[in-house]
């Protein structure tokens, strides 16, 4: 049950932005720029339900694994959404990597961007920073936050192929789901270990 | 124009006050004679191909782009000044070179040029305009529109003599 409403939820926003008017009037190379964004932000509602052992059917472990993935999908996704816009606008990209964009959205975009590559950063480096995990965790959590809160304004603000109620709908689950998992797994409380899902 | 952050409502503001500002000073002179010059907006620039010609229209048509020249300071309307415009369209990027074209204003130093529909691109419906023939200082403006649905999208141009 829990699947097939995740599956929907993830496949909707898909579906609708592929009826969008605005791709007759785009190249493939945008288009694709504008696929990878929402497919990252599809992609951002299973790293929370991942973290958190919230998706039925699957092992700690295999949430886990799942969440690494999806998270290495992300970056990816979120490298070909910048490259392929670049290549379709060139000043418009360097506009927003220099944060001196006229569009606040860009701006929302760019600071997402960076917390996911660094979140993904230490997770990569986990072991070899030796950091304690408690530590670990804050720090991975709080990049977690800023991507969520900076990918979900700056999909709000655009106003491109996505369609909005499927949006709007997206969105919320992210957020929501992001917070829930956050909460439950006390990241910020002193007594957290004995929830970890490790 | 002279804001950093430039928004709808932000430009629907300063669309107001230009139009305030225009009326005061048919209905007052005297503040019509410390005009200040507009300021390229952010990004104005962006895709501009110098020395696009001057066209009847650009591609098929469908949309207007409008808007008034006037000499900063006293505010008299420049005629015979080229303004080149372009955007994202239903025909093409902002990068293609059909996209782009030229107008001159007329004797009360008034453009218009049809263009075909502005579509949003990189998140906002909006257009490019540029006065950039050496007479004056360059301005590069980058308007945006209030609905992706509107047929037509004005900006206005105060030149600073160089």
């Amino acid at each position: 049950m829990i699947w097939a409403v995740l599956v929907a939820v993830i496949a909707v926003p898909i579906a609708a932005a592929a009826a969008s008017p605005l791709l007759a009037w785009r190249s493939p190379v945008y288009i694709a720029a504008g696929f990878a964004g929402v497919i990252a932000m599809a992609m951002l509602l299973l790293q929370p339900l991942a973290a958190g052992g919230l998706l039925p059917g699957l092992s700690a472990y295999r949430a886990r694994r799942l969440h690494r993935f999806v998270g290495g999908a992300l970056v990816s996704a979120v490298v070909i959404h910048v490259a392929a816009l670049w290549v379709t606008s060139p000043p418009d990209v360097i506009d927003v990597l220099l944060f001196r964009s006229p569009t606040p959205f860009s701006v929302w975009g760019a600071i997402a961007m960076w917390a996911l590559f660094a979140a993904a950063l230490v997770a990569a480096l986990r072991t070899r920073l030796s950091w304690r995990p408690r530590i670990w965790r804050r720090v991975h959590t709080s990049l977690a936050l800023i991507v969520v809160v900076g990918s979900v304004v700056h999909a709000l603000l655009i106003e491109g192929t996505m369609e909005t109620v499927s949006k709007v709908a997206l969105c919320a689950l992210v957020v929501g789901a992001t917070v829930k998992v956050i909460v439950d797994l006390k990241v910020w409380s002193a007594a957290a270990r004995r929830d970890m899902k490790r | 124009m002279t804001t950093d952050r430039i928004t709808r409502r932000t430009l629907l503001a300063t669309g107001g006050a230009v139009a305030a500002a225009g009326l005061s000073g048919l209905v007052v002179p005297a503040r019509a004679a410390g005009l200040a010059p507009t300021r390229s907006m952010r990004g104005g620039s962006n895709n501009y191909r110098p020395d696009a010609p001057i066209v009847e229209r650009i591609g098929g048509g469908g949309f207007w782009m409008s808007g008034t020249v006037r000499r900063a300071g006293d505010g008299a309307p420049l005629a015979g000044q080229r303004i080149q415009i372009w955007a994202h369209t239903t025909e093409g990027h902002e990068r293609d070179w059909h996209s782009h074209g030229a107008t001159l204003t007329d004797a009360n130093g008034v453009f218009r040029l049809e263009m075909p529909q502005i579509v949003p691109a990189f998140g906002q419906p909006h257009g490019h305009l540029a006065y950039d023939s050496g007479e004056f200082e360059t301005v590069f403006l980058r308007p945006i529109m209030g609905s992706s649905k509107d047929k037509s999208l004005e900006a206005h141009f105060v030149l600073q003599p160089v």
